[in-house]
């Protein structure tokens, strides 16, 4: 069942993906992504990140797609194709794209698979067990990373200002 | 229990794919939205090895990178407003006035 859950949502998530990647047409591939981040979230779910798979849903499939998809309505892109020239290029991309995910792949199979599996379980100081997630990620979110937490703020605000000042129209 | 090296497989997929997307699209929104593609593979991996670790810390890095990629979706696409209003097209072979 497990397993079931787990590839039913990596089949979604990589075939979301590569739709996202192979439309011509921007509405398609923001709808694609849309789908990409639901099953990613699915995911978030079974590894017992419920807060962080909400927020993921909330956010970045909610907010953040909400705003591409305002973008791509208001400017209506012609779809553009790829050019011949453009997939000339493709075994320049291919070769080193693949000889990263055949490294990264072989590395964990031989060093984790075999015999010791290297993620064991580590405690330090700072960790919290995973139950009541909400509950321990708020008590480490609003102590130990406190500062980090109030410095976004300020990411945020500059962003917002930043934003608002590059939009607007010369007078 | 499914092993990590899945999840990380998984994750590093998805990472390639958008890396593929951003070089091969030649739509700016598209490739802006393969970024996005590629943060959320880099998530997946944080919350495997907060799993497999049993610490949290992994998940608070998970809320910071989604509030630095909403911050990047509002910059970047005011960015992309005002290409497209400069250059009247979102292909970014068009927005080449600083290329050598």
């Amino acid at each position: 069942m497990e397993y079931f859950v787990f590839y039913g949502l990596a089949t979604v998530a990589v075939t979301a993906a590569l739709v996202v990647v192979l439309m011509n047409r921007a509405i398609y591939s923001a709808l694609a992504l849309i789908v990409c981040f639901g099953a990613v979230a699915g995911l978030f779910f079974q590894l017992g990140a419920q807060f962080v798979a909400a927020v993921q849903i909330i956010l970045y499939a909610g907010a953040i797609m909400v705003l591409f998809l305002f973008v791509i309505m208001l400017l209506d892109p012609q779809s553009e194709k790829f050019s011949p020239d453009q997939l000339k290029q493709v075994p320049f991309l291919a070769l080193p794209c693949a000889a990263f995910l055949a490294f990264v792949l072989v590395q964990m199979t031989f060093q984790w698979s075999a015999g010791t599996s290297a993620p064991s379980v580590v405690q330090t100081s700072g960790s919290l067990q995973m139950d009541g997630n909400t509950e321990s990620l708020a008590r480490l979110l609003f102590r130990d990373y406190l500062l980090p937490f109030e410095i976004t703020s300020i990411l945020i605000l500059s962003a917002v200002l930043g934003a608002v000042v590059l939009t607007r129209r010369p007078e | 229990m499914i092993p990590v090296t899945h999840y990380l497989a998984l994750a590093a997929i998805l990472f390639v794919i958008g890396t593929c997307g951003v070089i091969l699209q030649r739509n700016v929104l598209t490739m802006f939205m393969c970024i996005e593609l590629m943060l959320n593979a880099v998530n997946l991996t944080f919350i495997t090895f907060s799993r497999f670790l049993n610490q949290l810390d992994g998940q608070i890095f998970v809320l910071f990178v989604m509030t630095v990629a909403a911050a990047e979706a509002a910059v970047g696409l005011a960015l992309i407003v005002i290409l497209s209003r400069r250059a009247d097209s979102l292909d970014v072979d068009q927005a080449n006035t600083m290329k050598w």
